[in-house]
């Protein structure tokens, strides 16, 4: 799709994606003009022209009892006043073939009328075809940047409202604990977890910095749950005033030898996993460099602990950076 | 430099359509069929190029925040993985060319790598 882009700022570019979202969620009818003015056929362009003045408007629908009979623009009034004929009537000036939006329309609709036509207004119809209200493109911007205002102060209303949690509530020791159950072999929901875990520590305020650590380290750890557990496994995160934990626990098989695990380079993935792209053996260095603290602990009968923390006052550098 | 113009100079077909090729800058790039290597190495925002097409790379992107894959050789993803990309606005682009080749042309179109990731996030 493509905006009419003479109308569109740097600014409205940057939330084009969302803007374009909004262009087929909003209708015609959320963003026209309701205060109507319109235009009867014998008034004469004099009193139009007072009209527009008065209103300061550069044309209107001609209509009577919500009939829509033409439209009266500001070029009409030009043509009329070249010809030294102000004192004719509007239903001689008047377009007669209008072209019109629908209240239930979805903007986009309206958006490509202009875009085709060139027109400066569109007169709304309602389901009877009368006239209920004119739409120019100054309204769609104005409506638009009104929904884009009504997100953000939705989106900030939410992070204000996490990031104040734990001032919010008293206690000796608040911890807000999430978990997510990690499947055997569930490829098509790898990622899922540790990407609402970086989701959720932006909403309670961290930084991209901190929450990029912790989704990469997750990341990880929920990709050894669906590849090496025998029954999938829990991925824990203990969210702290000022530390994050990450856990990650199964019940077997366990890892028959940790240093050589920790070894980047190092995997027992299967040929098929490695097709896919895993199986790197980079999974544990690339925590390593993620978390502040990291412990693994292992056996055949209580299966695989993953202890990771980060705390937030002295931010780690990101992966990749060597010490 | 604005992803339609990488698409039109390396001639790529476009699997995806949420996203607005024409809104997406992108100055960076990455290479790697490595998913962790791609995890700890691939900046914010770069285009990646793989010859990956499992819905696994979806996944990763949307972590990174990665808003362009190439997927080189002809690979083809299926059904899920481009209905995820489609959700989750990350262009998914193909190229019978390999690898070397698409990253070649990449960087003479003036796309580099970064090796200061932390600058960046």
């Amino acid at each position: 799709m493509s905006l009419d882009n003479t109308n569109i700022t740097d600014a409205d570019a940057a939330k084009i994606t969302r803007v374009e979202e909004l262009a087929y969620e909003l209708t015609v009818d959320d963003v026209m003009s309701k205060n109507l003015i319109t235009l009867t056929p014998e008034l004469t362009m004099r009193d139009a022209l007072d009209i527009f003045r008065k209103n300061r408007i550069s044309g209107a629908p001609v209509a009577v009892n919500g009939e829509l009979l033409g439209i009266l623009s500001i070029e009409d009034m030009i043509r009329s006043l070249r010809d030294g004929r102000i004192d004719l009537t509007v239903a001689d000036y008047m377009t007669r073939n209008v072209i019109t939006a629908r209240n239930t329309d979805q903007l986009i609709e309206a958006l490509k009328q202009f875009v085709k036509t060139k027109v400066g207004r569109l007169p709304v119809l309602d389901e009877n075809g009368k006239v209920v209200g004119i739409l120019t493109k100054g309204d769609i911007s104005i409506g638009l940047l009104r929904a884009l205002q009504r997100d953000y102060e939705t989106e900030e209303l939410i992070r204000y409202r996490a990031s104040h949690l734990f001032e919010d509530i008293v206690s000796d020791h608040t911890t807000l604990i999430l978990r997510y159950y990690v499947k055997k072999n569930d490829f098509t929901h790898g990622g899922a977890a540790s990407n609402n875990i970086k989701k959720a520590l932006r909403r309670l305020g961290a930084s991209p910095q901190i929450a990029r650590q912790c989704g990469i380290a997750a990341y990880e750890a929920e990709m050894n749950l669906i590849i090496h557990t025998n029954n999938g496994g829990v991925l824990r995160v203990e969210i702290e005033q000022d530390k994050i934990i990450l856990e990650a626990y199964d019940d077997g098989p366990g890892i028959p030898d940790i240093e050589l695990a920790m070894q980047p380079g190092y995997s027992t993935a299967s040929e098929e996993v490695r097709r896919m792209g895993f199986g790197a053996g980079m999974g544990l260095s690339n925590i390593r460099q993620c978390v502040d603290e990291m412990r693994l602990t292992s056996s055949p009968e209580r299966g695989t602990n993953l202890y990771m923390t980060l705390y937030l006052k002295t931010p780690k550098h990101s992966p990749k950076d060597k010490d | 430099m604005i992803l339609q113009d990488v698409i039109e100079h390396l001639q790529l077909r476009v699997l995806t359509s949420s996203t607005n090729l024409s809104h997406v800058h992108v100055y960076q790039g990455y290479v790697s069929d490595m998913l962790s290597c791609v995890v700890a190495g691939a900046p914010n925002g770069c285009v990646w190029v793989t010859l990956l097409a499992h819905s696994n790379i979806v996944a990763v992107a949307t972590l990174l925040e990665i808003p362009a894959i190439i997927i080189t050789e002809g690979a083809q993803p299926d059904e899920t993985t481009l209905e995820r990309a489609n959700e989750k606005e990350i262009a998914l682009l193909s190229t019978p060319s390999p690898s070397f080749e698409v990253v070649g042309r990449l960087w003479h179109m003036g796309i580099r790598a970064n090796d200061r990731i932390s600058d960046l996030i």
